[in-house]
């Protein structure tokens, strides 16, 4: 099939950039929607032209790499998958797709369609782990009894990938989806709860900082979530901070 | 640390924001249930309704409820605009194309809208009939038309311990009206009987009101259902900004918030309605 390509371009951080128009031949409805960007950077590369710069890793839906506002929605219209999962066939011959950086305060671009995630990191590193010594002294897994329902959930909440979907989708930019199934897949295991005060206060303290946005509840993050994370998770971190914040 | 994050945080401004707003919806039905009196109509209504009027502008327990009323309106007013700037700011540059609609519903999305809307309306309606009930100094009060026996019609003042002051001794003199509703023996000074402001007439005149009285009746509909949409995402959005999400209430929460969203807004918008078209 045949397409028209808007794509966001920008050289660096400090370009103000702009939408480009590109028209791109013979798509496979069974590529991956970055097969078929690979495809127009090969043909980029051929006529002397820069590529479009895009994050990609794994390819597989489970890194968390790729990332992309494909017409108007995070990793584009289909639900529960990458982009690097969804495929040409969801798009007709003749379509225009709009494709943009995932934009937020946080999220500073850096070239073309990569932008900076590394916020995440930081709210990771300000209390998204637990302090066990693991060298030498590792506990038998089964030691510690914990309810299956919750060994579930805690499971659901950890599958999350910080891709930041649920930032780039978000209206205020928020990144309560991520930090709350961060802070959820703790809370509800009991290695989680030693550090489960500080880790809620420190985590939504840099979140603040970090400058996102704070939550209206419109759900947009739940519906683009590759990985299917609850809301319920951010109700869990509500609860998690009115605590900690009370003690 | 932990009270400066009660406060400043965007989890604790979100706190903030559901309680006023949970607070508020109790006051609408509050208020509801009073204002459906008006749907009655005759003397008998007019005075039970006056009567409530009078009791909820004198019981100091409903006077503190009102200061926490105006207080929760100002705080959840004040914390939207400072929440909506802060998440304006979130995203400096927006999207070409984005595509809300795929993920989310209208209201949820325009809340900070919805909500000025409404703060303007409130502020319209207390000009209209809150700040006549407490400053306009030529307040009409509740009277009654009464046979005396003698086949004539009189009118009387309704006084607030059941008892009737002829019209005519005001207006001949013998009684004068001070501090807007008391009645004061003219020639001693002493006051003599309190009456009843008329908020009933006041009300009714305001929405019979052959110049403005059906733009006022349109415009305070549609202001309700502003306040239906605004409800439609908010109550259940309380509930969830308070943590309270669990999977075997979920359904019951949303679908009474939306039930409450439709319902008490519709009752509201009935009022007008009901004295400009078929009173």
């Amino acid at each position: 099939m045949n397409l028209k390509l808007k794509i966001w371009r920008q050289k660096d951080a400090r370009d103000q950039g702009r939408m480009v128009d590109y028209n791109i031949s013979d798509v496979s409805p069974d590529m991956s929607f970055l097969e078929m960007l690979d495809v127009l950077n090969e043909d980029l590369n051929n006529k002397g032209e820069d590529p479009v710069a895009f994050d990609h890793d794994c390819r597989e839906g489970i890194c968390g790499m790729c990332s992309l506002y494909i017409n108007g929605e995070a990793h584009g219209p289909d639900r529960g998958v990458t982009t690097c999962q969804l495929h040409m066939r969801k798009f007709k011959d003749g379509d225009t797709i709009y494709i943009e950086p995932f934009r937020a305060k946080a999220f500073p671009v850096i070239k073309d369609l990569v932008v900076d995630r590394t916020s995440f990191d930081r709210i990771q590193q300000a209390g998204g782990f637990i302090s066990v010594n693991t060298s030498g002294n590792t506990q038998d897994a089964n030691a510690i009894p914990i309810k299956k329902h919750n060994a579930d959930l805690s499971f659901d909440a950890a599958t999350c990938i910080g891709c930041g979907a649920c930032v780039a989708s978000c209206k205020n930019a928020s990144a309560m989806l991520f930090v709350s199934a961060k802070v959820s897949q703790f809370a509800l295991l009991p290695q989680g709860r030693v550090e489960a005060t500080e880790r809620v206060l420190n985590m939504v303290k840099k979140m603040d900082e970090e400058g996102f946005g704070a939550c209206t509840n419109t759900g947009a993050c739940e519906v683009e979530c590759p990985k299917g994370i609850s809301l319920e998770n951010i109700a869990r971190m509500n609860r998690e901070y009115l605590v900690a914040s009370m003690k | 640390m932990a009270k400066s994050a009660l406060l400043k945080s965007s989890l604790a401004k979100k706190y903030w924001m559901a309680l006023t707003g949970l607070f508020l919806c109790l006051f609408l039905v509050g208020h509801l249930l009073g204002n459906l009196q008006l749907l009655a109509s005759g003397d008998e209504a007019a005075l039970h309704f006056n009567e409530y009027a009078f009791f909820m502008t004198t019981n100091p327990g409903v006077k503190i409820l009102s200061y926490v009323t105006y207080f929760s309106i100002l705080f959840h007013a004040i914390d939207g605009i400072v929440l909506t700037i802060q998440n304006r700011k979130a995203r400096p540059k927006g999207y070409v194309k984005n595509n809300a609609a795929a993920n989310t519903i209208w209201a949820s999305r325009n809340m900070a809208v919805l909500g000025t809307l409404i703060l303007v309306f409130i502020v319209t309606h207390m000009v209209n009939f809150w700040s006549r009930m407490h400053f306009d100094e030529n307040i009409p009060l509740q009277t009654v038309s009464i046979d005396a026996g003698d086949g004539i019609q009189q009118e009387f003042y309704i006084t607030t311990d059941g008892s009737y002051v002829p019209k005519k001794q005001v207006e001949d003199g013998t009684l004068e009206i001070r501090n807007r509703t008391d009645f004061y023996d003219a020639r001693a000074g002493v006051k003599y009987k309190e009456g009843y402001k008329d908020l009933y007439k006041i009300t009714v005149d305001f929405f019979k009101n052959p110049d403005y009285g059906l733009i006022a009746t349109i415009l305070y509909a549609l202001a309700m259902l502003v306040l239906a949409f605004h409800l439609y995402h908010g109550f259940g959005s309380a509930f969830q900004s308070m943590g309270l999400n669990n999977p075997s209430y979920n359904g019951l929460i949303k679908n009474f918030g939306k039930a409450f969203a439709i319902v008490v807004p519709l009752m509201f918008a009935l009022i007008p309605l009901y004295i400009h078209f078929i009173l």
